[in-house]
């Protein structure tokens, strides 16, 4: 199919280009010519940019189908302009052995819609004590190893775990979280969980867990990406690490950019996130981390969760919100709130992660066609209905939000369009 | 912000859920109004026909002995039917989810649900998801509030000491586990007392706690000097060996009220204890029986709170 767009404005921040034009696209890649086009694009009035990177969306396959499924989850990416996602580990069974790594990734080849880069368990079962068959799971196609949500606690297991992973020269991703601090918490430790009477989990739970990883990756030369960054100390000690030349990179999920633990108000389960929305001052921190590039890229973090999982009492219900289609708008909320320019703003969710993640990602001649073109303009009122993902809890229900995909290109194919 | 739940439209209460954010007169139209029960409680008839025809069910997703029965004849002396569900043995167990257990009660024509849950927030889940003419009264939900408990504290407060501007109070022990704590915290802090301290090792006090207005003492006698009012908060037992407190001893000679501590006190304070008591843990006997003790008192103002509150509530709609 070729493709011929037409009159829109087109940001591709790996090269900082913006502006209108037009853009070819044949044989799955952007082209210089292309002859006569299949169809041609009127992208008035749109953004034309490379598809959105998401780090961390949870497809809920295996073991969670009554959760969401591949489909409806591959569905509410496109929809929300997502072209390439990676899935963390925490299935049910775990990302643990090749065999369903590479159902996974046949599964999701079979779609033939949304890039899905699975990343591997880095333990057994997620339990910390036992180290996965790394290499074979690569393999299979794993691009790097975590722990998902399960912090390891065992810091003998992890040091192995890191330098293993370093032999190989394969990415570990891993949040920081203490295992021991963070027991039984279910929101940060502070103002409101003290006001609400809820567990709490302390800033210095990311901050010493971090701490620990930093020197572990300096010592074992492992290539750390740090996930979930949710509190102004854990900012901090990355950008010194940063400073200090250690390879490492992060992320925040983009809730965090836009929440504190004030949202909570009276014990909204959709608040229930892991980790826990902190204070304005940690949030604050987090939006600059991101803007001053000490914070590499924004993940939607997407976790569909039922009815059944959210209408619990705070502390049991169970957390995550669904995001893969609130990537964009939040993304740019976050870019106006900071008043950066839309390359810089979109950077955060295309060339940025696609770096982390070893992908390429831009809009030059010959590079793959994944592109999202979009409404910066138009509103989303995030509801229920409005979402395509299985997941319907946000805290953002109710919000008005602008940024709405238009067009979803991936290789070349057109997969959305509304 | 969301409005504040358990109240209606017009700023009456609707749902009891917790202390904090209730404006002060309606905290003293309850006060009252307990006021006004007291007599009932005392006549030969102990009965008044305000809630007859009326369905009250006690919720108790956790055991409870005192605060049930004290809800439970509250509610027969203002005429309703009750009826009591011990849902930690029942459907619960059963696998039924909270919502569907309240709304299967719902069906059988509640009225008021009296609810105690060992989650935080749970009754403002269950308060978003019954009928408009469903009133929900928090009776402990976890660490959060105990919304009566609280009120029957103020109640007796008032009772002995009158006037809340000029009060000095200290509330000692396990703050970090008491919902009794937060709840009559946020009442004395409405109600306009000047002073509220809070005694207790660092490992029992929640973290920031001063946010909530009161002042931090880890030293028991400086703590205790010159108040008004002592409130003991129970210690429970799986939280006296471990890595909060090394011994149950230690705890009663650092923190427990003797009348030796409670001697810098002023010399007409009382001392309260919302039950059941650990004596020779957190008070001595000498203490809880002695002339200062108003714990009894306490039980049976919680009767007249009670009644009150859930005539308030159902009057609102």
């Amino acid at each position: 199919m070729k493709l011929h767009i037409k009159n829109g404005r087109i940001v591709d921040p790996a090269s900082g280009k913006d502006g209108t034009g037009e853009l070819l696209i044949a044989d799955g890649v952007i082209a210089k010519e292309i002859g006569k086009a299949d169809r041609v694009i009127d992208a008035k009035g749109l953004v034309v940019a490379p598809g959105f990177i998401d780090l961390a969306a949870r497809l809920r396959e295996p073991g969670f189908e009554y959760r969401a499924t591949l489909e409806s989850e591959i569905e509410a990416a496109l929809a929300g302009g997502v072209t390439s996602l990676a899935c963390p580990p925490d299935t049910d069974p775990p990302l643990d052995e090749p065999g369903l790594v590479d159902m996974l990734c046949r599964r999701a080849l079979a779609l033939s819609r949304a890039r899905v880069y699975p990343v591997g368990a880095l333990t057994m079962k997620l339990a910390g004590e036992r180290l996965t068959e790394m290499a074979e799971l690569a393999e299979a196609g794993c691009v790097a190893f975590s722990q998902a949500n399960s912090p390891l606690a065992d810091t003998q297991v992890l040091w192995r775990a890191l330098q293993y992973a370093a032999t190989f020269g394969f990415p570990v991703w891993l949040r920081a979280e203490d295992a021991w601090l963070g027991r039984g918490g279910v929101a940060h430790e502070g103002e409101v969980a003290t006001r609400l009477g809820l567990p709490g989990i302390p800033a210095f739970a990311e901050t010493i867990a971090l701490a620990t990883l930093l020197e572990l990756a300096r010592a074992t030369r492992a290539r750390l990406h740090v996930c979930r960054l949710s509190s102004a100390g854990g900012v901090e000690l990355v950008r010194a690490a940063k400073r200090e030349g250690l390879p490492v990179t992060c992320d925040v999920a983009v809730h965090h950019l836009h929440l504190s633990e004030r949202d909570i108000g009276y014990f909204d389960s959709n608040c229930r996130l892991e980790p826990p929305l902190r204070s304005e001052r940690d949030r604050d921190a987090l939006a600059l981390g991101l803007e001053d590039g000490t914070i590499d890229c924004a993940c939607s973090d997407h976790t569909p969760v039922d009815d059944d999982g959210k209408h619990l009492p705070f502390a049991e219900a169970e957390p995550g919100a669904t995001g893969l289609e609130l990537l964009l708008p939040l993304t740019l909320k976050w870019g106006e709130s900071r008043k950066l320019g839309i390359a810089k703003t979109l950077a955060r969710i295309t060339s940025d992660p696609a770096r982390v993640l070893g992908v390429p990602s831009g809009l030059a001649p010959g590079a793959p066609a994944d592109i999202a073109i979009f409404d910066p303009a138009a509103t989303l009122r995030v509801s229920a209905e409005a979402l395509k993902s299985q997941g319907k809890h946000t805290p953002f229900a109710g919000y008005e939000l602008q940024g709405r995909v238009r067009y979803t290109l991936v290789g070349g194919h057109l997969v959305y369009e509304a | 912000m969301q409005r504040n739940p358990q109240l209606n439209a017009n700023g009456e209460l609707q749902h009891l859920l917790s202390i904090e954010g209730l404006p002060r007169e309606v905290l003293l139209q309850i006060l009252d109004t307990a006021e006004s029960f007291a007599g009932v409680t005392e006549r030969e008839v102990k009965k008044v026909p305000i809630l007859r025809g009326k369905s009250v069910f006690n919720l108790f997703f956790e055991a409870s002995t005192r605060t049930r029965t004290t809800f439970e004849i509250a509610a027969k002396r203002l005429s309703a039917d009750v009826i009591n569900l011990n849902i930690a043995v029942s459907s619960q167990s059963k696998g039924e989810s909270l919502l569907d257990t309240v709304a299967n009660l719902s069906a059988m024509q509640a009225d008021i649900f009296v609810v105690r849950h060992g989650s935080s927030g749970a009754p403002y889940l269950i308060a978003r998801h019954v009928k408009p003419h469903e009133h929900v009264i928090n009776a402990g939900d976890g660490r959060h509030a105990h919304p009566t408990q609280g009120l029957l504290d103020l109640y007796t407060i008032r009772h002995y000491k009158k006037d809340f501007r000029a009060l000095r109070v200290a509330i000692v022990g396990d703050v970090l586990h008491s919902r009794v704590a937060r709840s009559l915290i946020h009442g004395l802090t409405t109600l306009g007392a000047p002073e509220v301290r809070v005694i207790g090792p660092q490992t029992l006090l929640p973290s920031g706690v001063e946010s909530l207005g009161v002042r931090v003492h880890h030293d028991m006698r400086a703590g205790l000097k010159d108040c008004d009012v002592v409130v003991m908060l129970r210690l429970q037992s799986e939280r006296m060996n471990g890595a909060l407190l090394p011994s149950a001893q230690e705890f009663f000679k650092q923190y427990g009220l003797t009348l030796d501590k409670l001697s810098g006190a002023k010399p007409d304070a009382i001392v309260m204890h919302p039950g059941p008591m650990n004596r020779g843990v957190e008070i001595d006997s000498s203490v809880a029986d002695g002339p200062h003790s108003v714990i009894l008192p306490q039980v049976t103002f919680g009767i007249a709170v009670r009644m009150a509150v859930m005539s308030i509530v159902a009057g609102n709609r």
